[in-house]
């Protein structure tokens, strides 16, 4: 019996064993070149960490060969070995998974198969196609042997990270050299409005360059891209700008749309005074006084209507909050506050309609609310005096009382 | 045509025939209230009793609008601060008087322990006491979650799990409290019952109770009067200088209440009662949970003990600790024999002191110790 299981025992211990050997046996290019390769950023050390490897594939799923053999001639020799592609074959390269619909939803039946169709219509792509193998290729951006999810902010496709991954290449003045485009693009968008709530608030809802300019079918905007780019977020300034006066005058004058007052990739935070016919106004760069401007009257306008309401708003917010100083309720006047600033936001929109019948109905309805909050404001003030008046003639009474008490008591106990 | 002072003396002499209060005044008249160092204290009860009879009015005031529940509880005392004329004031002074009044009772307590004047004949008075300082407690504990705001809605977690963890009856003590196992809108309608209900009917009965027996016995002699000569013991009479005096200060105490509730309507961090955001289950608990002042030194004490003390959990060592001190308390008039005696007591007065000192220095540490 003893000896049964002494059997039973080396047995089911040699069966492990062999079948670590056979798991080894299955995957000698991670074995060997994780011996050989020295440094950090080896190819076998980085791929470690690398999205293919987290699914279970190995070096020879990409570059081929027998993965069993332990020789390195041998495994040149072996069907199917590749090796390192040339940069021209990268896409190519990738794109025998990545383009295979039935293959891809083995492992995220959720990721677009289209990435090689769109990256020929793009700039990188067209002029890999010409011979050009300066430009990106997937391994630019995604990086390679490490690539991550995109989700996961090690990731060098991570919203945050996209636009330090675009500039390496596109910030780099004599790399970009050739192709006669500016290299500025990546500071202008640190100091932008998009580029302040992406890199320093990481705010992913934020765009980074591809929101703008597409991933891997990247491609500047053209002159009628524009607005359509902007326009998928900032839906509603596209559509009242679509309905405006100025898209005809923009079409026919071959101005971009948003990019004529707002810039590009250097886009501040829109502020009024963008909006009038004083010096600094983008109106004004347009429209000039005494030709019968009818454009000049409106911006003019609008400016006056849009800062009475900040004015408004401004006045009533110091005063309701001035009565929170004080210890005052202010519930519902802090919410009539909010419904104000709602008109201003509105309004602020509304602009992009460049028609003053359409701006002014918003603009009065703010200013009505904002003075209607002032006044309950200046109610809670004077309420705020009134107690204070109330608790003095009280407390003059109840002194009064006490004094009186006091004097009774000095008469009883002489 | 008869003159005012005549309508008046037959208006007295009418109700005297009813309920004769000249017997009354006589009765009175013929009191006296002891006169020497420590006569001070003998003011406190009277205040205690001021701010009880202020908490009653403003209490019955703010009845008129509360509506107790988880949906309407926190919006009706929002109401009753922005649109009820002067809610603000009958809230702030209610909140303002509910803290002095156990402050007040605190002070009383204490003095009468420190003078012995629970001895003998005294020891029902001192049950009746503690039993009303146990109500105060209960009335605020009670009266905090009635906003149904954050603050409150944890702190009552906080207060109720505490129970939860005595041995037996805990778990039953804890659902009886809450109405269910958790804190909920039902938790709400049970202590507005207790504090709107409950626990002023059971007031009336011992606070009558108790200031009977002083009427019946009389303000307590300081122990070192004992076997002091007639001739070098000081009284004045209860009525009209004691009556008068304690008259004075309950105008001075409601002068200084109506100050406070004006000013700091909300109180004075970090004794503040603002209302804060609506309570809600699911938001994890603020950063602060802090029950009242009044609870700060047991609060504190149980967040200082170790999570285990000799294999037995820590709180629950802490909850016995406090039980045996409160009994202690309440039969200090049996335990102390030499104050009965007519000694000083000394022991007892190192056991109060040290009382004292850890009640302060807990609250001091529960409310500066990050």
């Amino acid at each position: 019996m003893k000896r049964m299981l002494i059997s039973v025992l080396f047995i089911g211990v040699a069966m492990s064993l062999g079948s670590v050997n056979r798991t080894m046996a299955a995957d000698q290019c991670i074995t060997c070149h994780l011996e050989w390769e020295e440094g950090a950023n080896a190819p076998s050390k980085l791929f470690q960490a690398d999205i293919h490897r987290e699914a279970g594939l190995s070096c020879a799923d990409c570059h081929g060969g027998d993965p069993s053999l332990d020789d390195m001639d041998k495994v040149r020799q072996s069907k199917g070995y590749i090796g390192a592609p040339k940069t021209a074959q990268i896409p190519q390269f990738c794109a025998r998974c990545h383009s295979d619909a039935t293959y891809m939803k083995k492992y995220n039946p959720a990721l677009p198969i289209d990435q090689f169709d769109k990256y020929k219509t793009s700039m990188h792509g067209k002029l890999l196609i010409n011979g050009d193998v300066k430009v990106a290729t997937c391994i630019s951006c995604h990086s390679v042997h490490d690539i991550r999810n995109a989700k996961i902010p090690t990731s060098t496709v991570y919203p945050v990270n996209i636009p330090k991954t675009c500039s390496h290449c596109h910030s780099d003045s004599t790399y970009m050299k050739p192709y006669g485009i500016p290299t500025d693009q990546y500071a202008n968008f640190a100091q932008s409005v998009h580029g302040i709530a992406l890199l320093q608030k990481e705010d992913i809802g934020a765009p980074a360059c591809n929101d703008c300019h597409g991933n891997h079918g990247a491609t500047p905007p053209g002159v009628d891209d524009i607005a359509a780019v902007c326009g998928v977020c900032h839906a509603k300034n596209a559509s009242l700008f679509d309905q405006s006066p100025h898209k005809k005058a923009f079409e026919e004058g071959g101005m971009k749309q948003c990019e004529t007052c707002h810039s590009n990739h250097l886009i501040k935070t829109p502020a009024d005074s963008m909006l009038g016919v004083a010096p600094g106004s983008v109106c004004a760069d347009c429209h000039s006084q005494g030709e019968q401007n009818k454009g000049y009257e409106t911006a003019a306008a609008m400016s006056l209507l849009l800062d009475s309401l900040v004015h408004e708003e401004k006045k009533a917010s110091d005063i309701i909050g001035d009565a929170e100083k004080k210890g005052m309720a202010v519930d519902d006047e802090a919410f009539a506050l909010k419904d104000v600033h709602t008109s201003l936001v509105e309004s602020r929109t509304l602009v992009h309609a460049f028609s003053l019948d359409k701006i002014k109905p918003e603009l009065d309805k703010g200013i009505k609310l904002a003075a209607a909050t002032y006044t309950q404001g200046t109610g809670i003030i004077d309420d705020y005096y009134f107690r204070r008046k109330g608790l003095g003639i009280a407390t003059i009474i109840i002194t009064l009382l006490a004094l009186l008490i006091w004097l009774k008591i000095r008469q009883v106990e002489k | 045509m008869a003159s005012i002072k005549e309508t008046g003396e037959k208006l007295f002499d009418w109700i005297d025939e009813r309920l004769k209060i000249k017997d009354l005044v006589s009765y009175m008249g013929g009191k006296v209230v002891p006169r020497h160092g420590h006569s001070i204290f003998y003011y406190f009860g009277g205040l205690s009793l001021f701010f009880f009879i202020v908490q009653v009015v403003t209490g019955i005031l703010l009845l008129l609008y509360y509506r107790p529940g988880a949906d309407s509880a926190y919006e009706s005392v929002k109401f009753i601060i922005a649109k009820v004329s002067f809610g603000w004031l009958i809230r702030a002074i209610h909140s303002w008087s509910a803290n002095l009044m156990i402050l007040m009772v605190f002070i009383h307590m204490f003095s009468v322990y420190f003078t012995k004047a629970y001895r003998k004949p005294r020891e029902l008075t001192w049950l009746s006491g503690v039993g009303l300082l146990g109500l105060a407690l209960f009335f605020g504990f009670s009266g905090y979650l009635l906003p149904w705001n954050e603050l409150a809605f944890f702190a009552t977690k906080v207060g109720t799990g505490m129970a939860g963890a005595v041995p037996f009856v805990g778990k039953f003590i804890m659902t009886l409290m809450r109405g269910s196992d958790e804190v909920t809108g039902a938790t709400v309608t049970r202590f507005f019952g207790l504090h709107v209900a409950v626990l002023p009917a059971v007031t009336t009965v011992l606070l009558t109770i108790h200031l009977i027996l002083i009427q019946r016995q009389g303000m307590s002699e300081p122990v070192e009067w004992e076997g002091m000569p007639e001739s070098q013991k000081k009284y004045m009479p209860f009525f009209p200088n004691f009556l008068l005096r304690d008259l004075l200060l309950w105008l001075i105490a409601l002068n200084v209440l109506a100050i406070l509730a004006v000013f700091f309507p909300y109180g004075i961090s970090p004794f503040h009662w603002d209302l804060g955001i609506k309570a809600d289950p699911f938001a994890p608990p603020p950063l602060v949970i802090r029950p009242e002042w009044y609870f700060m030194f047991a609060f504190q004490t149980l967040k200082l003990l170790p999570a285990e003390i000799f294999h037995i959990e820590g709180e629950l060592i802490g909850i016995f600790g406090f039980s045996l001190a409160g009994l202690f308390w309440v039969l200090v008039p049996f335990l102390d024999r030499e104050s009965a005696r007519g000694q000083k007591a000394k022991k007892f007065t190192y056991i109060g002191l040290v009382a004292v000192m850890f009640m302060i220095g807990m609250t001091i540490l529960g409310y500066y110790l990050k």
